[in-house]
């Protein structure tokens, strides 16, 4: 087990390098920099200009500053944002907890209710429940994120039982602790919702065709000949080995859940990683990009590696001293 | 499709079970379910919105009617049979009853003719001053419908486009990487790990910042199809190649290489083949992830640029709450953009059932 987790971890090395390699590189073809339009201001000097090129880093060649980020980045210091001019450090703290808050709660959101329906309808297959909810299940699946957000807040706007969108009310801060959970919660529920309403039909559709797919194995027809009850049967035979594929989708699906949160949060005004990044890939501000796109990669694989983990608990089969090699 | 299927089917004398390319349309169609139908029709509606959008839409995409802006949809009537030769359809002219909440009502005195078939368009009205609205006009008064038909071309080409050169990517290096194994083959999948654990959205927001602001529609189209087909081929690279590495040690691959035939010919000619079933199946269900990263970039400003309409950013006039309140047929392109995802979705997840030989009958 540790030698797995050791393993996996140094795996991640090269892979974090690749990955903020690249989004190194593509920051780097962008045209022009944070600072061009500073450039355009005749209030500043050219003088200025240079200092903030030095002090930024930004006349150097890429690979000495890629090499300078990875060097302060393994100090913990993601660098300065140039637009805030405040360390990306500070900013992205925040931000990433609301992020994870929304994804988990999307998470369990989707799990509760994927699971139940999915066992329910694949034991009635093809009955009335099983073609509704499987109809239903394209739809959650098609419909996309950000149309689902804005409907959600036109309902809101038009029933006024939630608030439009944003983390959190303007009198916030006047509030004391309870009242601030109550208002961050009610700030949740819509974004949850439209969060949780995709994967969630995804998850259920696997859920059904891994029980439908098992239901008839060789193993459960044994069960049953055992004389035990449809009840254990599925729940303890069949539900067993439908979770294993589950728990990998679930670790893969991690990336569109960051994904999607971006967009909900783009859209409804949420306070998270992906609404900054999305202002700081505006602003050309690199740092913070980079930035984000190592916290959204690191918090991606740390996922994965849960999942992995999730995984031996629902299946005895998985061998840790396999499960890192591929 | 071709006759020669049937023409086989009637000298047999016991049926047998041919491959689903070679049984014709009409088979599928009875076959398919009504879901399936329905998709099939709808995307067939909207590629023909896309290949003929100034016969579709009644006005220009970015005709501005200055005097109504922000109008709601508005009804049609069926003219009564005695004034048939003015129009058969005809609609009241809206009014702006007040011009800070941009509210309007519709003139009931008097009558706008909509003319079908006319001025090489599906329908129009004499001028675009007198409009016909059919889902309400935007904030510069130009015609929401008639944006929704243009910007049909870049919704449903970037799918096709992007798929084919992310397919056509991902089956090459898969099935090269899962043919030749060894180096190769590790270099390839290592790079398609780093890939795959993108945060695949972060990135693509990171990427398309390499946009210029200055550059056509159709430059920024292509730009687009680029990115999120760099993205996304290391997915259908490693599936393929598992398919392909079981494929190579198949008789049939061995009878090939026996025969002296060169790795090209027995990747393009024995492997791609083999594989190509389940591609077309991924490739279909693929088509929405382009459509809906498309839209996302064009609604948060990174993508198509006004005043060229595409699915996405006619999206983003909602992003303000105050439109989203006062005008919420704003919100109707998003329903086309979910409508499509949905037939690819169907038509995949039927394709897939069709093409999986542990469901045939």
């Amino acid at each position: 087990m540790g030698r797995f987790l050791i393993r996996r971890l140094i795996n991640m090395i090269p892979l974090i390098i690749g990955i903020t390699f690249l989004s190194f590189l593509v920051m780097s073809l962008v045209p022009g920099d944070f600072l061009s339009t500073l450039k355009l201001n005749p209030r500043i000097s050219p003088q200025v200009i240079r200092q903030m090129e030095a002090q930024f880093g930004l006349d150097q060649p890429l690979m000495v500053r890629y090499l300078k980020w990875l060097w302060s980045v393994l100090h913990l210091n993601l660098g300065v944002s140039l637009a805030y001019r405040v360390s990306v450090t500070s900013l992205i703290g925040s931000r990433a907890i609301n992020t994870i808050i929304l994804s988990a709660c999307a998470m369990l959101f989707s799990w509760t209710l994927a699971i139940p329906i999915g066992i329910v309808v694949a034991v009635n297959q093809n009955s009335v429940w099983d073609r509704i909810l499987s109809f239903l299940a394209f739809f959650g699946m098609s419909v996309p994120n950000f149309f689902l957000a804005f409907l959600m807040m036109w309902v809101a706007l038009r029933t006024g039982w939630f608030p439009v969108g944003g983390t959190y009310s303007v009198d916030y801060s006047t509030l004391a602790f309870w009242p601030r959970i109550a208002d961050r919660i009610n700030h949740l529920i819509l974004p949850v919702f439209v969060l949780g309403t995709a994967g969630m039909a995804g998850l259920m559709r696997l859920m059904r065709s891994q029980i439908l797919e098992i239901k008839n194995a060789e193993f459960v027809r044994t069960a049953r000949a055992k004389g035990l009850s449809e009840r254990v049967v599925i729940y303890k035979h069949v539900l067993r080995n439908a979770l294993n594929p589950f728990v990998t989708m679930a670790g893969y699906s991690l990336g569109d859940l960051l994904g999607g949160a971006a967009l909900v949060e783009a859209v409804m005004n949420l306070q998270g990683l992906g609404l900054l990044l999305l202002d700081a890939v505006r602003q050309l501000d690199i740092y913070l990009v980079m930035g984000s796109v190592l916290v959204g990669t690191v918090l991606l694989l740390v996922g994965n590696l849960l999942a992995d983990l999730a995984l031996v608990a629902v299946d005895p089969r998985v061998d840790f001293s396999s499960a890192g090699q591929q | 499709m071709s006759a020669m299927p049937q023409v086989m089917q009637e000298h047999m004398a016991e049926p047998v079970a041919l491959p689903v390319q070679s049984r014709g349309l009409v088979r599928e169609w009875r076959l398919a379910s009504w879901t399936v139908r329905a998709s099939a029709l709808c995307l067939i509606v909207f590629y023909l919105l896309a290949a003929a959008s100034p016969f579709f839409a009644p006005y220009d995409d970015t005709y501005q009617n200055r005097a109504m802006p922000d109008c709601p949809p508005m009804r049609a009537h069926i003219t009564a049979p005695s004034d048939w030769s003015e129009g058969f359809f005809y609609t009241h002219p809206m009014r702006m009853v007040d011009p800070v909440e941009r509210n309007y009502a519709p003139d009931l005195s008097r009558r706008t003719y909509i003319h079908l078939l006319s001025h090489g368009h599906l329908f129009t009205t004499d001028s675009p001053k007198d409009p016909f609205y059919l889902m309400g006009s935007d904030g510069l008064g130009r015609d929401l419908y008639s944006r929704i038909v243009f910007g049909s071309r870049v919704s449903m080409l970037v799918g096709l486009i992007g798929v084919a050169i992310s397919f056509s990517l991902g089956i090459t290096v898969g099935a090269l990487s899962g043919y030749m194994g060894g180096l190769v083959d590790n270099l390839i999948m290592r790079w398609s790990e780093i890939e795959m654990s993108l945060p695949s959205f972060y990135f693509l927001l990171a990427l398309a910042a390499i946009i210029p602001a200055g550059m056509s529609t159709t430059e920024t189209f292509f730009m687009i199809i680029a990115i999120m087909s760099f993205i996304s081929w290391a997915g259908f690279a490693r599936i393929i190649r598992g398919m392909a590495a079981s494929v190579r040690s198949r008789p049939y691959v061995e009878a090939a290489r026996a025969l002296g035939a060169s790795r090209w010919r027995i990747i393009t000619r024995h492997v791609i083949p083999s594989v190509l079933g389940y591609a077309i199946v991924a490739a279909t269900l693929s088509i929405p992830g382009f459509i809906l990263g498309e839209s996302a970039l064009s609604l948060l400003g990174l993508g198509i640029q006004e005043p060229a309409a595409s699915w996405g950013n006619l999206l983003a006039q909602a992003q303000d709450v105050q439109n989203l309140a006062r005008y919420p047929w704003i919100l109707i392109p998003g329903l086309f953009i979910f409508l499509a995802v949905m037939s690819f979705n169907f038509l995949g997840d039927h394709l897939r059932d069709r093409l999986d030989p542990s469901n045939a009958r």
